[in-house]
């Protein structure tokens, strides 16, 4: 199906934290590459937990798993603050040092895409 | 080889050891003051005043409630700002510098020593890691010991005894110097929104601020402590204090202390000697205070004497921060410290075209001439409440010189006619009493005088402040200028000052005083101490005190438990 | 097998100090008490940078410390612009020895306050920040308000030492006697927890501080049926408990900060405060992320006068957030290299901003490898804070505690390591005759 329109959140979660000291590891890449989203919403996409999505914003495009967590509201997902969160958002902070890491417009898709771990997440901001 | 320094032929004024503008030779080796030097670079004083190195009895230079100010206040920042040199660091901010350009500024005002007025003890360790970087200064801090639950508790049951072992325990593990009151009673009182005067109950507590006062003056006095207790009064900067700053003075009398110094030492009074019942009938009561200082020997005072303009105002005295952020609906930190005390913080505009900044202005020149005996009086502005200490030349020159206060009088608000006694006041300073009221005084009142600071006697520390001004020097604007960049500034022997630059930027020490309690007093009081740390503290007992890793060049004095 | 007492987590701005370790031949084998599941993630340990190392041909060679301090040095005595950046998670001690360094190059320093409580900083410096030290919330607190955070996930310890969970002088009966209200935009685990949760839409934080504002200033009149996905009835609801408590405490998180109107949320949730201080006792408190974000910008700001994003190249200190804030800079290419040190922005920082990372010299000292790694040129470990480095850190509420050394290491601490490279760089000056 086409893509949904979602506003696009981040913010800490325990196991993210639990992991800031070793990022490199798959407990880290298992926590911080997902995107969480109301049940409806992935019915709505088609997609189980565990399936990639791909999210998409005006800034980038990244692939992180799916799962349900229906205390988010429909129309809006999270992604845990982390490599892949950031891949999608803008750099300018229009002259107010923060960037927006939150409330980004967003589209989320369905895809056989694989996630791109996070050493050759890093090689596509080179060159 | 010895390093040695002689000062020749300059003017000398040491108010300590009774010398009065005398031309004079002062010998300095290897740091100290001694009797004659064999092979020393000279410096020719001929014809300017000289002086011992300034010692501030009461700053706010550093800490949390310093540094909250600084970071609400990037405007004041901005003001005074100066890059860095071969010599100083980057310098910013005008009422709250950095602590880089806190040091060189004083330095070059001819100051080597400073008391930070106000730490709060649970953040102890940040006052003390400011102090560590403010060059040159040598310096020492006061842990607020009277809103402590602790202090209330013991002055409740009577046990002086044991408010003095909590005294000792905390002056030791804040690394202190001196017992510091503010608000006693208010402030905890805020930590619910509500305030004290002096005979009201504290809430939950129940004593008066006035009983905590009493009983932590009869405590210091049970140990040989170099300074009395240091007390910002109930009910600062209300129209019509007055009586109750006179009715806390009444609190000690008769209270003996343990050597020859007052038994309490009134801060910034002129915040404290306000008649009048509103801001619309608001008047000078310096007089008054005057009086009871001139006329009993248990007190000294500081003046918080205001300089015009902007600044940053901030005080362990939550609710009446509160009450001038109210008026003036400015910014407002306030950060209450759990157990202990706490800190508001407003800048304030003292214009001297408003009548109540006008009369304020005065009330702090009113009190340095109408009290009798210099010996009595500091020079302060409460930095920088009511002003920043970059102003005490302003004073200075004020004090010394009644035709310049004629003149400020004429272009500030009329109520300085009326309602202030200052145009109406005769007297000069001359550079003697100048000289008591920004060393010998406050050297005294501190104690300090018998570990070498505030006069140049063989043995003491060789801080000493050379002006670029004849003692004859009458004209007000020169004497300011004289007073604001020194000639010289030695301290501990080492020029660090010349011509009115910064030359040399070594460490200061931080001075501190260990009272010394018996072991079973120490024990009895650490039953009822652990267990407030054990529910209400959100810090251990083992990680609250200041470990020495913070004071890398301290300086210990001892206070003696007194047997009698 | 030795038990320590009084540790010091080193993880998140709560500081934690009365963790119990148990420590055999040098490791620590156990976290017998205090620690909350990420603190004692740090305690046991992860793997270590293995050595110093220098980028050659895309790949890391291992190295000597001397021979990395000196590479170090080299790329911040070159470069015209360097961004040093980083610094919440090491001590004071090394923050000093930093800005030294800031000044010396006329480099621009900025810490990660630049990407999660700048906003809060900035707003403090607009109005000021009635706040208080945690203790006295726990001692006093009857209503605690948690808006944009989730502490159960983010600060997992905060509410049982210091909110909702702990006991104090008037609190002796707990969260018994307390109520707590969660604002945010999801069912987070902390809303769960909740007396009242409010759920409002994704970035009108504003409208609703300001909605509550109103109502406390006795202009209820003005407030519409909703604001910001929250019906009137529940707001009323919310600004009666504000009146109604003895001490009410506000503690907000990123969402809040990295939200809409950024700074001026956090200006509005501050007027909050203050218009709830008409009727109680009210303070706010922004919760910080690292365990001595809150000590980095106390440095700086003692001793530059300003707290973050300070820029030196005039020789004093130049403060313009959003000019000179880490991701300003590297998203306009504004620096020509940049040291890292306690932090990572390869993983925290947009990536637009981290392209430019990506082609500048990087020197990261860090004792993690982490994503900024994949870009570092120097790569310096450092000894791990609070686990084999002493120093001072400032919690959460701006309290100092000193950090504990436990273990026995070969790494150098951050201090060391930063001094050093300070002290070539001099040399190299003087070689060059300046």
């Amino acid at each position: 199906m086409e893509g949904m329109n979602v506003r696009l959140i981040s913010g800490r979660t325990a196991v993210q934290g639990q992991n800031l000291d070793s990022k490199l590891t798959e407990k880290y890449f298992g926590e911080v590459a997902r995107c969480d989203m109301n049940g409806n919403d992935m019915e709505k996409l088609g997609v189980a937990k565990e399936d990639t999505v791909k999210v998409t914003t005006a800034y980038g495009a990244v692939i992180v798993k799916a799962k349900q967590d229906d205390g988010n509201p429909e129309g809006m997902v999270f992604i845990p603050m982390g490599p892949w969160c950031n891949a999608v958002i803008s750099g300018d902070t229009h002259g107010a040092g923060m960037p927006s890491f939150k409330g980004v417009d967003a589209t989320v898709e369905k895809t056989a895409e694989a996630v791109l771990p996070v050493k050759e997440l890093m090689r596509t901001y080179m060159g | 080889m010895a390093d040695e320094l002689l000062i020749r032929n300059g003017v000398v004024y040491d108010p300590i050891n009774g010398v009065k503008g005398e031309k004079k030779d002062i010998c300095i080796r290897d740091g100290k003051v001694v009797d004659s030097v064999t092979n020393p670079k000279v410096i020719d004083a001929e014809g300017r005043v000289v002086m011992p190195g300034g010692v501030d009895i009461h700053s706010h230079i550093a800490g949390g409630k310093v540094n909250a100010g600084r970071i609400m206040r990037p405007e004041d920042e901005r003001k005074g700002v100066e890059p860095k040199t071969k010599v100083c660091r980057a310098q910013s901010g005008y009422s709250v510098p950095n602590t880089f350009a806190t040091g060189y500024r004083y330095a070059r005002m001819g100051y080597t020593f400073v008391m930070e007025a106000a730490m709060p003890p649970l953040a102890a360790r940040h006052t003390h890691e400011e102090m560590v970087d403010i060059p040159i200064l040598d310096n020492a801090a006061m842990p607020l010991i009277d809103n402590n639950w602790m202090t209330m508790e013991y002055v409740k049951s009577g046990d002086t005894d044991l408010l003095a072992a909590y005294i000792a325990w905390m002056m030791k593990a804040t690394k202190g110097y001196a017992v510091k009151v503010v608000n006693p009673g208010g402030t905890e009182a805020w930590g619910w929104g509500k305030n004290c005067n002096l005979n009201d109950t504290v809430p939950y507590f129940d004593v008066t601020p006035a009983e905590i006062i009493k009983g932590l003056a009869e405590a210091n006095e049970k140990f040989e402590m170099p300074h009395s207790i240091h007390v910002h009064g109930n009910m600062l900067g209300h129209p019509g204090n007055y009586e109750m700053t006179k009715d806390t003075y009444d609190v000690v009398k008769g209270i003996k202390p343990y050597r020859d110094r007052p038994t309490m030492h009134a801060t910034h009074t002129q915040f404290h000697s306000y008649g009048g019942t509103t801001w619309g009938n608001f008047e000078s009561k310096a007089d008054a205070i005057a009086d009871y200082i001139n006329e009993n020997d248990h007190m000294s005072i500081d003046l918080g004497s205001v300089i015009l303009g902007d600044t940053t105002t901030m005080t362990a005295d939550g609710p009446m921060e509160y009450s001038l952020y109210q008026i003036t609906g400015r910014k407002w930190t306030n950060h209450d410290v759990e157990l202990e005390t706490g800190t508001g913080i407003t800048p304030f505009l003292y214009s001297g075209k408003v009548s109540v900044h006008t009369i304020q202005w005065a009330i702090g020149q009113e009190l340095a001439l109408l009290v009798k005996d210099p010996w009595k009086v500091a020079l302060t502005t409460d930095h920088p409440n009511a002003g920043p200490f970059i102003g005490y030349p302003i004073i200075i020159s004020h004090l010394m010189s009644k035709k310049r206060r004629d003149e400020s009088a004429e272009a500030m608000h009329k109520a300085i006619f009326d309602r202030a006694a200052l145009p109406s006041i005769d007297r000069e300073y001359d550079l003697n009493e100048i000289a008591i009221i920004t060393r010998g005084m406050t050297a005294k009142t501190l104690g300090l005088h018998e570990h070498g600071k505030g006069h140049l006697g063989v043995g003491a520390d060789a801080d000493v402040a050379i002006y670029d001004m004849s003692p004859e020097e009458r004209d007000a604007g020169k004497i300011q200028k004289a007073f604001l960049n020194t000639k010289y500034t030695i301290k501990g022997g080492q020029i660090v000052v010349k011509d009115g630059e910064v030359v040399a930027t070594p460490p200061g020490r931080t001075i501190f005083v260990t009272p010394e309690c018996d072991d079973k007093l120490t024990d009895e009081m650490l039953v009822t101490l652990k267990d407030k740390f054990a529910k209400y503290y959100s810090v251990t007992f083992n990680n609250y005190p200041v470990q020495d890793a913070y004071l890398p060049n301290p300086y210990e004095i001892k206070a003696p438990w007194r047997s009698s | 097998m030795v038990e320590v007492t009084d540790v010091v987590c080193s993880l998140c701005g709560c500081v934690c100090d009365d963790i119990v370790l148990e420590v055999e031949n040098n490791e620590i084998v156990k976290v017998k008490k205090g620690a909350c599941s990420v603190g004692k993630a740090k305690l046991l340990g992860h793997e270590r940078i293995k050595s110093p190392a220098i980028r050659e041909n895309g790949e890391l060679r291992e190295c000597s410390y001397d021979e990395a301090i000196k590479k170090a040095a080299e790329i911040l005595y070159k470069s015209r612009r360097s961004l040093l950046y980083g610094w919440s998670s090491t001590v004071c001690e090394a923050h000093k020895v930093g800005v030294e360094l800031t000044e010396d190059l006329g480099a621009v320093m900025d810490n990660t306050a630049s990407v999660c409580h700048g906003p809060s900083v900035l707003a403090i410096n607009d109005v000021g920040l009635p706040s208080c030290t945690l203790g006295e919330v726990k001692n006093r607190a009857d209503l605690i308000i948690y808006w944009g955070a989730n502490p159960a996930q983010a600060h997992a310890n905060h509410m049982k030492r210091y909110s909702y969970v702990s006991k104090g002088y008037w609190t002796e009966e707990g969260k018994k006697g307390k109520k707590m209200v969660v604002v945010d935009v999801r069912k987070t685990m902390t809303a769960k927890m909740a007396d009242v949760f409010v759920q409002i839409k994704q970035g009108k934080d504003y409208q609703v501080f300001s909605a509550l504002r109103a109502i406390l200033r006795g202009h209820e009149d003005v407030v519409p049926d909703e604001v910001g996905g929250v019906p009137k009835e529940q707001l009323l609801e919310v600004a009666n408990m504000v009146k109604e408590s003895k001490f009410v405490m506000t503690f907000f998180g990123m969402g809040v900060t990295h939200t809409g109107a950024r700074h001026n949320n956090i200006v509005n949730a501050i007027q909050f405060t203050r218009a709830a201080h008409l009727h109680t006792k009210a303070s706010i408190m922004p919760l910080r992320g690292h365990y001595n974000v809150a000590g980095i910008n106390q440095v700086c700001t003692w001793e530059t006068g300003f707290p973050f994003a300070i820029d030196m190249s005039r020789g004093y200190a130049w403060y313009n957030p959003g000019e000179q804030s880490a991701t300003d800079l590297l998203y306009r290419g504004d620096c020509d290299a940049a040291m890292i040190i306690a932090s990572d922005p390869g993983a925290h920082f947009p990536g637009e901003s981290l392209k430019h990372l990506a082609k500048i010299p990087v020197i990261q000292i860090d004792p993690y490898a982490n994503p900024t790694t994949e870009f570092a040129d120097v790569v310096i470990p450092a000894a791990v804070s609070g686990i084999e480095a002493e120093g001072n850190v400032y919690r959460m509420d701006n309290v100092p505690i000193r950090l504990r050394k436990i273990l026995d290491t070969d790494y150098l601490p951050d201090e060391e390591i930063l001094q050093r490279i300070l002290t070539e760089i001099r040399a190299m000056r003087e070689k060059e005759g300046e």
